[in-house]
């Protein structure tokens, strides 16, 4: 079948404005492949085209794309998908465009940096590690596996309209990973970081995040978790 | 942290609860008011009249107005923060929105107490 294909194409040096390009893709019948395989396929076509990608197995976030106005990772989605229907790729919404399917990431990074992604104790240092038990591990969970692909972040309208203050899905899935740990002591400084009508709270627990988050895990629930402990030192 | 003047609580929790709280009074007040319409039948002036006469619903209006101005304030601040960038406009407007709400309340009070 020919597998009909649009993508977004700009290169700020020689575009004057962003523009849709078609393309075609000859994939034989009763296969599939990944979008990942049809950009390098096309790539090859079109050397100009431009994207990011690096494992090709859904690990390292890079191939974070818009495919027919969802976000997701290009190498672990499926033409199949799409069901035959013409497949539109656009790079991630709401951040500026360096050249084609890449964006500049750098609000997104900067919002992580703010939540402080490392482990704060200020205890005496253990002579061997900090021990957790299982249960307190278990917290974890659903928290860590996050890759910062920044699919859920540029498909949230908070933080489209406020990237330089909400601090994202992403970000939050990852302060709350902190917050929950049983081996940080900086909750209550995190928590006052937090305490603002940006931050968190502009969050409105609309879930894009959820829907489009390659790793299947759940930014709004974290957020929520957040916003009760911010209640409870409050009330 | 970032920090904001025009919106009506503190901070993010305090216009956290402020929200939900008036949202509480404004659900309470609405289902009782469709309740009372739906089960007083044929609803004359004076069954209305007499309803507002009541001190108890009096409260209730007020509670119901103020209600508002505190969740259409909050509401409507990050409504405007997310939509309308340039400060001086966002300003105005908001400006505008809140003079309309505190009217309503205003009216709201002159009215209620005139029945």
């Amino acid at each position: 079948m020919n597998l009909k294909i649009a993508i977004y194409r700009y290169n700020p040096e020689v575009d004057a404005k962003p523009y849709m390009k078609d393309y075609t893709l000859e994939v034989a019948d009763g296969t599939d492949m990944m979008v990942l395989d049809v950009l390098m396929q096309l790539k090859i076509q079109d050397p100009t085209l431009a994207f990011r990608r690096s494992c090709r197995e859904g690990v390292c976030g890079s191939d974070g794309v818009n495919m027919n106005g969802k976000n997701g990772l290009a190498c672990i989605t499926p033409i199949s998908t799409f069901k035959g229907k013409k497949l539109e790729i656009r790079p991630l919404p709401g951040m500026p465009v360096v050249r084609d399917l890449i964006v500049d990431l750098t609000q997104f990074y900067k919002q992580y940096e703010k939540i402080k992604p490392y482990l704060i104790n200020d205890d005496k240092t253990p002579a061997r590690e900090h021990l957790q038990s299982p249960e307190e591990r278990a917290h974890l969970d659903g928290l860590y596996e996050c890759i910062m692909c920044a699919c859920c972040s540029t498909a949230c309208p908070s933080f489209w309209w406020n990237p330089d203050k909400f601090i994202g899905p992403s970000g939050l899935l990852h302060a709350y990973r902190f917050l929950i740990d049983s081996r940080d002591t900086a909750t209550e400084e995190r928590l006052s970081e937090l305490d603002d009508a940006y931050s968190v709270f502009r969050c409105h627990g609309i879930m894009n995040c959820v829907d489009v988050c390659p790793k299947g895990l759940n930014p709004t629930k974290a957020i929520g978790h957040i916003k009760s402990m911010l209640l409870k030192r409050a009330v | 942290m970032v920090t904001n003047a025009a919106s009506l609580g503190r901070s993010g929790v305090h216009d956290f609860i402020l929200l939900r709280a008036s949202a509480v009074i404004l659900t309470c007040y609405t289902i009782f008011l469709v309740g009372f319409i739906a089960a007083s039948s044929p609803l004359t002036y004076d069954v209305w009249h007499g309803l507002f006469s009541a001190l108890p619903m009096k409260v209730f209006t007020l509670l119901a107005l103020v209600a508002i101005l505190v969740h259409a304030w909050i509401g409507i601040w990050q409504v405007l923060t997310d939509y309308v960038k340039p400060v001086a406009l966002r300003g105005v407007l908001q400006f505008v929105f809140v003079v309309a709400a505190l009217s309503y309340l205003a009216a709201g009070i002159v009215i209620v107490w005139g029945v």
